[in-house]
């Protein structure tokens, strides 16, 4: 099956929640509503035609000044059938927050974990909603764009000690003479 | 086969033409600080064995040093999978602030006399990694040694590097004896 037919098939079994898709290079990108995002995806791995088994890359963007500010996106394969499609589900900022698809693809859940930790997009009723690549107490979601790319004026305080021991045990350090 | 051939015994004249008397030709005279201070450090110096601390691509160039072609072990550099067994350290790669306790641990579980080699742009500064997550230098925790700037560097600098730890032993002067 064509990216092209599968989207119109999604739109024909979801015409409420598909707002649009759009093809470039033989991609097709679904863009959809967050509401109902589960039971698309339920529908792409379950349908013996699309038989989408293989959640290549699941990932969050930053469109900062735009509404919704921000999009899941969800690269889905079938080893299967060797098709794939985009779908692309925007969050607002003022509730930021997805349903999880951990329920159908397990995979996801380390890369719904990094959405969380990068852009602060949270996904209900995943099993582990913790950071996955910063420290636990971080503070702030480091790839949203009004993150500073050095990082907040005051230090992360596990850095803190780590520098505190240089200084603290810098008498009992070993030295030679000369 | 072989006839063994006895060395005569050369009477050499015991005392110099200056008048400066010698005991004999196999007796050298040094304090005994300066002798043990030239055995021990040539000693540390002729095995140092690094904990490897390679956290990217810095730690790929140092195992291709360690491999045949560059062959570290002829500079008796045999590297140990644990701090407890090792002289000194050598940071390869970025270090980023959640990995920067890890690596002083390491570095304290190290039995003294230690030392620390920075390898690499990132390790030495940050690199180009002037971000929230990337310690600009791991010298902010650890006292470093010896700094080996490339990105990453070549094997042969990572040799001089160590060349340059072995010069620096070489010159260290330590106190033995009762009162240290």
């Amino acid at each position: 099956m064509g990216p092209l037919q599968i989207a119109e098939r999604i739109k024909e079994m979801f015409p409420d929640d598909v707002l649009g898709y759009t093809g470039f290079c033989g991609q097709v990108t679904v863009s959809v509503k967050k509401d109902n995002i589960v039971s698309i995806c339920r529908y792409l791995h379950d349908d013996a035609e699309m038989g989408f088994d293989y959640p290549a890359s699941l990932c969050g963007v930053d469109y900062q000044g735009r509404e919704p500010r921000f999009e899941v996106v969800y690269n889905l394969y079938s080893i299967t059938h060797r098709h794939r499609i985009v779908l692309k589900a925007g969050v607002p900022e003022s509730d930021p927050a997805i349903d999880t698809v951990t329920g159908i693809w397990t995979g996801v859940n380390w890369h719904e974990r990094e959405t969380f930790d990068m852009y602060g997009i949270k996904f209900n009723g995943h099993p582990d909603m913790r950071r996955i690549l910063m420290p636990e107490d971080w503070e702030g979601h480091p790839l949203r764009k009004d993150y500073p790319v050095t990082g907040p004026a005051r230090e992360w305080h596990g850095y803190e000690e780590v520098r505190d021991r240089k200084r603290k045990y810098a008498e009992f350090e070993w030295k030679p003479l000369k | 086969m072989g006839v063994i051939e006895k060395h005569e015994h050369v009477e050499r004249p015991l005392v110099t033409p200056e008048g400066v008397q010698i005991y004999s030709p196999n007796v050298m005279v040094a304090s005994i600080e300066k002798l043990i201070n030239w055995g021990a450090n040539s000693a540390r110096l002729s095995s140092m064995w690094p904990v490897t601390f390679g956290l990217a691509c810095c730690a790929i160039e140092m195992m291709t040093t360690g491999s045949a072609h560059y062959d570290l072990d002829r500079l008796g550099v045999i590297f140990r999978g644990s701090p407890r067994q090792a002289d000194f350290m050598m940071v390869a790669g970025t270090v980023t602030k959640k990995m920067s306790s890890i690596v002083r641990r390491v570095y304290d579980q190290m039995p003294e006399p230690r030392y620390v080699i920075s390898v690499g742009s990132c390790a030495c500064s940050g690199g180009v990694f002037n971000t929230y997550a990337v310690v600009q230098g791991c010298d902010e925790f650890v006292p470093v040694d010896v700094y080996i700037p490339g990105c990453p560097p070549r094997p042969e600098a990572f040799i001089e590097g160590l060349v340059k730890l072995q010069d620096k032993i070489r010159a260290e002067e330590h106190r033995w004896g009762l009162f240290r």
